[in-house]
Order: C-alpha cells, then structure tokens, then sequence
C-alpha cells in the first residue's frame, strides 16, 4: 500500500469515530430524539470493508455501520441531516439513524428488523448474476441477527445461486445484553457457512490489514464468479447498545481488554513503524475530520424540520386515492 | 392502596402469576439479567430462575413457536416481543399456527400463550417503534386481543390473559409505561377478558376508545364539560369485543365516534362502525365517526408525527363536529 492509501484508511477510521461522537454528544445534549447507536471500537471492519467496494457495488448496512454510509460515499451533512429527521436527510425526517439508504451511493437503508436485509442483497446479488453485472452485494449483520431466520434463508439461496454477495457478520460479544453462549452454540458464526457450500472467514475485526485481505478474498471469489463468503470479524463495541445503556452486563476489565486493542491506535501504531510522521498525520486527519462533522452538524441544524402534511408524501409512485 | 406505574403493574402480574403456578414462564431477548428493554421484567430471573425467564437468541417466529410447543403440553408461556413492531418476525406463528391450533386438532388441543410487548407512537420511535399491529390480528379467529389503558387494567388483564387457554395478545402502550399511576388494591384481583369500562358518563356523544386515547378522550370529555356530554367506553379487549356496552352506550347517547392509534383505514374502528350502522341504525342521530392515524406509516420527525396521531385537541373537534347533527 501507498502511504497516501494508509493515510487515507486513517483518515476514514478517524471520520467515523469523530462523527458517532459527535453523535452521542449531540444525543446527550437532547438534540435528537431518536435512537443512537455507537459503533465506536469496530471502525477498522467497516472501514476496511467497505473500502474494498467499487461504487456500484451495494451495501446494506445495520444500526451500529455508520461507517460503512461514510465510506461507501454518502454527503456527511445529508447523513448528519437524517440523524436529526430534517428534510435534507435521506428519508426527509420519515425516519431517523439508518433507517434511510442512500441509493445513488449503493447504500441501502435498513428497517428496525435485525437480518431482514439478507435477503434484499441476495435478491440483488442474483440480478448482477443474471445480467453479468461485474458488481457485489455486501450485507452487514451482528452475531445477535445471525440468529433470525432471514439471515438462513438469504445464505441458502445465495449458497445454492452462487451468487455475488459478501455477508459480514461483526460479532462484537453481545446483542443487546446478550452475550454469545446464549446466541448460538458453534464456536464461529461464520462456522455455518460450510451448511450453506460456501466458504466461512473467521478475522480480527480490530485490524485493518485482517480486515482488508479476508475482505480481498472475499471480493475475488465473488467477481470470479465463485459464490459468497461468510465473512465473521470479532470485534467489540465500548459504548452500550445504545446511548441509554449502561451495560452492566459486561465487566471493566473486559472493556479495557478491548481498548487496548484498539482499531485505530493499532493502525497509528503501524504508521509509527513505518517511520511515517505520525504526530503531523494525526493533528491533521483529526483536523481534517472534525471539519468534516462540524460542517455537518451545521448543515443538519440549518435543514429545516418536515412540515406535518409531508407525512403523506412518498407513499407511492403516484398518490393514489383520498388518503385520510 | 400502594401507588403503582403501568409497567409496575405488568411486572407485578407476571410475578404474583409466577408465584401461583409453577407453569407460567416467561421467553424473550434480554428479559433475563437486564430485566427487558423497559425493565418490564425486572426482578424475575432473580426470584424465579433462569429456567422459567428464558433469554433467548434474536429469533421471534423462534420465541412464538417455541411457546406453543410449551403451551400444547401445559405450560403457560409469557412471549416478549421487545418492541411489539418485532411481532411481524413471527406473524406465521401467531395466525397460522397458534390461531388454528385448537380448531385443526379439533378442540384436543389447547395453546395459552401470551404474547406481549411495548406498542403505540408519541415517543419519536419512527417507523418501527411506534407501531399500532393489533389491526393485522384483528381478523383472526382464535385469538384474543387486549390492550390496557390503566395500571389497574394492566395487571388484570395480565393476570386473565396468562390463565386463559387460548392465545392472548397483550399490546401494552410504552407512552404509558411511566406516565400511568395509580394506586390499586393489595389484594388479588382479575379483569376479565371480552369486558370493557366506562371511563366518563355521558347523553350526548359516546367516544369508543382503547389504549392511550382512552386518555386523551378523557380528557376531551372533560374539557367539553358543560358544552357536550361525551360518555367515553374504553374497550379494554378488542377481540372479543364488548358489544353489550357499546350498545347501551350508543342506544343512550345516539352519537358515536370511535378513536384509536391505529390507522383509521382497516383499523378495529372500521368493524365497530358497521356493526353499529348495521345494528343500531334506528337510534342513530348521527353519522357514526372515525378518528385514527393518518394512512400512512409512522414518521420519525416531531412535526410529521403530530399530524399522524390522534390527540386531545383532534377528538375534541370530532366530539363538537358530531354533536352539531
Ligand atoms: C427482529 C428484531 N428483534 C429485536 C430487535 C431489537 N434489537 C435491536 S438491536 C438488538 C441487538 C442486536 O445485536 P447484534 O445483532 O449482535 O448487533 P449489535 O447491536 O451487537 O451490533 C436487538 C435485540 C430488532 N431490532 N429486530
């Protein structure tokens, strides 16, 4: 890699991690009044997931894949604007956090209902398969989702199909409050996969370069035409579920353990060795990035708020009949 | 009497239900140690085992399956949907499977399973966390649908729905779960199934309500005093319905108007209105009224979510309109 590659996969990991705190700050602060959802600690999967898309392949992130919006080209303001229901926002204050895709960028917006993507992305999947489309589907999933039946019936079909799709399951050690014993009985998730005839990679989901090479075989099984990949990334959340939780469930010790592994001091640790200029590196990318929110937050501030009768809007392709 | 919240009074019906018969158990995501995403559940697992409140992986046609399976051999499963909107993930279960149960085996079986979980807007949960889904079970025969209003209501309801032999779904208001209190009585009590209750009395117009507009018809009512006299009917079960009171009422009044949370169209006032046009045409003198959410879906952004949802100042303008005939 390039050391202006490496420095952009920075930058990338310190964009997310500025924006979702700059997210949980604004949550504390009572400016959103939605759900808020922290992803910070699993930068480097999404990060390096994502970076090895093109932009017309697809993703379909979940709740905690902030980064997997920014990486895959959605306007940070427009995300930001979404996050505070404003009318820029992807679905015009319709819904809020990642419930609204970005389309034109390959984003696919999710609905609460944890795994019901699987099958969306298998459905496109098998449309770049049957017009030869030289494109992926990558769907995102925690451990906690893996145990819906959706997630089984998308691996089936694509498994069976072959078909052009990455499913990245972030196992991160709890869904919700519950840990992995209570979850699933295999020792991997990604151990399924030889139930569905395609191949399972287990990775650090903490390091960038892990994170990178599974994510390169994975893409070059699926554009030679050779079928899925379950790729499973261990990895950890530090915050709660979400911003209300406290997560008693777990211990301090377990969290520091996890902090010490952390995505991006790994990465810097990694540019040190490198001999780059790591104390300019950072001042700047953490610069370039806090611009990036600010402008952000002021976008999505200014966004003006829906008005009530845009509630009817979008409905249909052309509204129909007297809505009541 | 002791002062209790509506979720309160949930837990304390699992509990008291739980301590008198060793069968009813509780099955759903994070109900264990966490005591539920609302701590509906609090104190369970603590008091009666890991065994009986059963954390179970994110799979609810799992969690809804699995409890008819227990059911059919006796036991009495509670079923958590953490949020109500999740109960989509298991429709297959509820309506093909637990509704029939009974009728395809041809009465040998029973299946008393409650299925509850937190439902209804106000509380900017968007589009998946404010649903009102009692509409999609409506028609479906072999359930039973409650939803509470009131602390008292929401442990007698509680309390009936885990004694009863059939499927109950229990659609519990989390605009409620704090805002509610109420001192109700230390010693047992039940409400039963299929009964609803009088909120106000009143000659002029009856509004026929459940959930949380039952309080914000209230507080209609009370606001129209001395204008209207507006007698509010809180269904307190939506299958079966109360047809004896909601026919005395209307019978007295002559003015119906019926309000939910749910959408308007398709919604359980729908099926009220023509069975009272059909019923009670002759001691009407107006047009029987509908006030629910707009059609459309349950919008995130304050504004867009306070044009969908009925409220106080809406019911009272549809009391005044129907009124005026
Ligand atoms: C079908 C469904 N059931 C329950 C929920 C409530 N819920 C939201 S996130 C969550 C935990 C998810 O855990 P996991 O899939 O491991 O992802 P993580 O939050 O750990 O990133 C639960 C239970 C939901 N969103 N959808």
């Amino acid at each position: 890699m390039t050391e202006q590659k490496e420095r952009e996969l920075y930058f990338w990991m310190v964009l997310v991690r500025e924006f979702e705190a700059r997210v949980a700050a604004l949550d504390k602060q009572g400016k959103l009044a939605g759900g808020v959802y922290s992803g910070r600690g699993q930068e480097a999967a999404t990060v390096g997931v994502c970076h090895a898309l093109r932009p017309d392949d697809w993703v379909f992130p979940l709740h905690r894949d902030m980064g997997a919006y920014l990486v895959k080209g959605a306007d940070p303001n427009r995300l930001m604007a979404q996050i505070f229901g404003r009318r820029d926002g992807f679905s015009k204050g319709k819904d809020s956090y990642l419930h609204g895709g970005d389309l034109a960028h390959g984003i696919f917006g999710a609905t609460s209902m944890l795994a019901a993507t699987l099958p969306v992305a298998a459905g496109m999947a098998y449309k770049f398969r049957m017009k030869n489309e030289d494109r992926l589907a990558v769907a995102f999933f925690g451990e906690g989702a893996s145990s819906r039946g959706d997630a089984h019936e998308a691996m089936n079909f694509a498994g069976v199909h072959k078909l052009p799709v990455i499913f990245v399951c972030e196992n991160n050690f709890y869904a919700y409050s519950t840990p992995n014993e209570l979850q699933f009985a295999v020792e991997n998730v990604a151990d399924r996969a030889a139930g569905y005839g395609f191949k399972g990679e287990v990775a650090s989901g903490n390091d960038l370069h892990t994170v990178m090479n599974v994510m390169q075989k994975a893409t070059d099984r699926a554009r030679r035409g050779e079928g899925p990949t379950f790729i499973e990334l261990k990895t950890y959340r530090y915050h709660g579920h979400s911003e209300h939780d406290r997560a008693a469930y777990r211990t301090e010790e377990e969290l520091v353990t996890w902090e010490s592994r952390d995505p991006i001091e790994l990465w810097e640790h990694y540019m040190d060795k490198r001999k780059y200029d790591l104390p300019a590196i950072q001042a700047e990318t953490l610069a370039r990035a806090r611009k990036v929110v600010e402008d952000a937050v002021a976008f999505a501030e200014a966004s003006p708020e829906p008005t009530g009768p845009e509630a009817m809007d979008d409905l249909y392709a052309t509204p129909v009949g007297e809505g009541r | 009497m002791p002062m209790v919240t509506y979720l309160q009074a949930i837990n304390q019906a699992m509990q008291e239900e739980m301590a008198r018969d060793e069968n009813v158990m509780l099955m759903g995501e994070d109900v264990g140690a966490m005591g539920g995403a609302f701590k509906v559940s609090e104190g369970l697992i603590e008091r009666f085992g890991k065994l009986r409140i059963v954390d179970t992986p994110i799979s609810e046609s799992l969690i809804i399956g699995a409890g008819v399976g227990l059911a059919v051999l006796g036991m009495r499963p509670i079923l958590e949907m953490q949020f109500i909107d999740f109960i989509a993930c298991g429709f297959d279960q509820i309506v093909n499977q637990a509704a029939t149960l009974r009728y395809r085996h041809g009465g040998q079986a029973s299946c008393p399973i409650v299925i509850r979980g937190p439902g209804g807007a106000g509380v900017h949960g968007g589009l998946y966390h404010s649903q009102n889904p009692e509409s999609w079970f409506f028609s479906v025969p072999g359930l039973k649908l409650v939803a509470p209003a009131t602390a008292y209501d929401a442990k007698g309801l509680m309390k009936s729905a885990i004694r009863d032999d059939d499927p109950v779904l229990y659609f519990e208001h989390k605009f409620l779960y704090r805002r509610i209190k109420e001192e109700i009585p230390d010693e047992e009590f039940l409400v039963p199934i299929g009964k609803a209750a009088l909120r106000s009395e009143g000659t002029d117009v009856t509004v026929i309500t459940y959930g949380a507009t039952v309080h914000s018809a209230v507080g209609a009512a009370r606001d129209l005093a001395g204008e209207i006299s507006v007698e509010v009917v809180d269904l307190r079960t939506l299958l079966p319905l109360d047809w004896g009171m909601i026919r005395a009422s209307v019978r007295k009044t002559g003015k119906a108007l019926i309000v939910h949370e749910a959408r308007l169209t398709g919604g359980i006032g729908a099926e009220i209105a023509a069975r009272i046009a059909e019923e009670l045409f002759e001691d009407l003198d107006g047009p029987v009224m509908r006030l629910g959410s707009r059609d459309t879906h349950n919008a995130f952004a304050a504004p867009m979510e306070a044009f969908i949802l009925p409220d106080k100042l809406k019911i009272t303008e549809a009391i005044r309109k129907l009124a005026r005939y």
